[in-house]
């Protein structure tokens, strides 16, 4: 890693020898770290394509001598890949449209309405963000197990499994993080007042300030929120791994783990699930890397 | 990001303000007027975090209050729970297996934490300069964030194959014979390490792009003129302006750190011999396989305490590095 001065890095051109040096010096540093970060995906691909004598023999061969699909005709048709897409796909849009209006809501009252209780509600949901997610993971578990009048249970939440093993379990829990009303609070507190006080003016209700004038200001702001959670929920284990237990509830990212534990060292199987399961969030990526890039950096400013 | 750009709605907007603005008088008293009644904003606040405060007071507040109440009692889901008032915690302080899985645990945060600011920091740099290769680099250096830990686990469990992986590979050509890694114990955990700072370190490191890209350049431009050098302008200049970043990365990593668990159930099941069992994983165990819940939420309580110390100790460094 060179720690080289940032300033002198900044400049223009690269004129005399000892720039020329520092540039090339700079281009072998870059590479590097890029094939650390970037090659072993490539191998994940290559391997997921080769036939299953070549994985082990020749497993650094950069091209199969006879490449093949039947990997992932394999990993399709031993887990029901197909069911998990669409479990993974249903929670993953649930969360992202559910978070897109609750933040916008409640971000968009934190940062522009005036209404008693507003300093203290905010701070303690600000707060909430530092409290260790393993804190509320065992009781949040028995709310959503004892919920009055879910999955069987009666009023005092006995008698059934309440939201286990349905995609409440997974939806209500993060349906309004604490993360996406902030996010979308510091949108909303950039923008001018005077939009709002003069539609008043007009007897616009407040609602309809918030909808027509300051929502499609905050567009931007919302895709972001929108895409980052799409990640997160697409790529969440844990809790799916506490909460979904029967087989046709299951995440794509639960059956993966389930299929490496019973599938070891079925390494091109393995390989081809992998790909399969990471293409929707690479897909995003690759189609939206500057909101990601961007709305990354702006939330560690803050 | 912030850029709010001029729409139809907000000219017409702004032609309505400047207009009431003539009128002052008009406008003091609109309250006052019959036939316009005032938007109570404090109805319509309360009605937008309605549903918000609702779900976090059901699946944040009334959690947090739980896990207080249960950590004092014996909850284990089958059957009632009784009142064991701080049994549990005295349980945890001779519980071996506990008091392992906190070392195992300390000793991934130990490894974890320096290492994963030392790479977001030094690509940060890396990437802190005016090339147009910069952008294409930074995508390719972020690529890994993108995967999730289920399929970077599965793709390491292929690169650490003893054999045939691609790590013993590459020592095997420096003549190196490479450790058997996720089947040894002394290995295993380093490799989680190594696994989790490729993984990560991506958003960090655009974090400390940002602070980079907050230092003034007059300072660069004022120890360049006094003749200082390469480490020495790194060592005044860019780590104290960067020290607020420092404590923000360094800070979320001893949180995620201390709660470590998709990667030791993905790669290791907590093996071997118990080398890469975690605190986290452990409450796991504990919670939902044993359900033995008013123990994991002690458990968890005590984790909690342990991260709020090191957290505080953490601050104390670099304010003090900062002064």
């Amino acid at each position: 890693m060179t720690t080289a001065d940032p300033y002198v890095l900044r400049l223009k051109r690269a004129s005399t020898p000892r720039q020329k040096i520092g540039t090339t010096a700079w281009y072998i540093a870059v590479i590097a770290v890029s094939i650390t970060t970037v090659f072993p995906l490539i191998w994940t691909i290559v391997t997921s394509l080769k036939p299953e004598g070549e994985i082990l023999s020749s497993s650094l061969q950069i091209w199969p001598d006879q490449p093949t699909l039947e990997n992932y005709v394999k990993a399709w048709t031993s887990v029901p890949f197909g069911r998990y897409f669409f479990n993974s796909t249903f929670l993953a849009v649930a969360g992202v449209v559910l978070n897109i209006f609750f933040g916008s809501l409640a971000g968009y009252a934190f940062a522009r309405l005036r209404f008693r209780g507003k300093r203290v509600l905010f701070g303690t949901l600000l707060s909430s963000l530092m409290i260790p997610g393993i804190v509320t993971m065992v009781p949040t578990f028995l709310v959503l197990r004892r919920f009055p009048f879910a999955g069987g249970n009666d009023l005092f939440g006995q008698g059934g499994m309440g939201f286990i093993n349905s995609y409440w379990a997974i939806i209500l829990p993060g349906a309004a993080g604490a993360f996406a009303v902030f996010f979308m609070r510091q949108f909303f507190a950039s923008m001018p007042e005077e939009l709002a006080e003069a539609a008043r003016i007009d007897g616009a209700s407040e609602f309809r300030i918030f909808a027509q004038i300051y929502m499609p200001l905050a567009k931007a702001g919302a895709a972001v929120l929108g895409i980052l959670t799409f990640q997160a929920g697409w790529n969440s284990f844990m809790w799916p791994l506490i909460v979904l237990s029967d087989r046709d509830m299951l995440t794509v990212q639960v059956g993966l783990a389930a299929f490496k534990t019973e599938h070891t060292t079925d390494y091109g199987p393995l390989m081809a699930g992998t790909v399969i399961v990471s293409l929707p969030v690479l897909l995003i990526f690759v189609l939206a890397q500057r909101y990601i890039i961007e709305g990354v950096a702006h939330v560690g400013s803050k | 990001m912030t850029t709010i750009q001029p729409t139809a709605v907000s000219a017409d907007a702004m032609d309505v303000a400047t207009a009431s603005a003539k009128t002052p008088a008009r406008r003091r008293d609109r309250h006052s007027r019959p036939f316009r009644k005032p938007q109570p904003q404090e109805i319509w606040g309360w009605i937008f975090v309605l549903v918000p405060m609702l779900l976090f007071l059901t699946f944040v507040i009334i959690p947090v209050v739980m896990a207080v109440v249960l950590s004092f009692t014996d909850y284990a889901v089958i059957g009632d729970a009784a009142w064991v008032g701080l049994e549990n915690y005295r349980r945890i302080a001779g519980d071996p297996i506990f008091l392992l899985a906190l070392r195992n645990t300390a000793i991934y945060t130990l490894m974890f934490v320096p290492l994963g600011v030392a790479v977001s920091l030094g690509t940060a740099l890396l990437l802190n300069r005016n090339s147009r290769a910069v952008k294409l680099f930074r995508t390719f250096f972020y690529i890994p964030v993108v995967a999730s830990t289920v399929a970077t686990a599965t793709i390491w469990y292929w690169l650490l194959n003893p054999q045939s992986g691609l790590f013993n590979i590459v020592l095997g050509w420096f003549g190196i014979n490479g450790p058997a890694w996720l089947y040894d114990s002394k290995w295993a955990m380093t490799a989680i390490v190594l696994m989790s700072v490729w993984s990560g370190f991506g958003t960090n490191m655009l974090i400390y792009l940002g602070g980079l890209q907050g230092i003034a350049r007059e300072l660069y431009e004022a120890v360049r003129i006094d003749g200082a050098n390469a480490w020495q302008t790194f060592r005044y200049i860019t780590i104290p302006g960067l020290s607020r970043t420092t404590f923000l990365i360094s800070t979320l990593l001893i949180i995620g750190a201390f709660q470590v668990f998709d990667q030791a159930y993905l790669l290791t099941k907590g093996g071997p011999g118990n080398s890469t069992l975690t605190v986290v994983y452990y409450i796991y165990n504990q919670g939902f396989g044993g359900l033995k819940m008013g123990y994991a939420s002690a458990l968890s309580f005590v984790l909690f305490l342990i991260i709020a110390v090191f957290s505080l100790i953490n601050f104390k460094l670099t304010s003090r590095s900062q002064s």
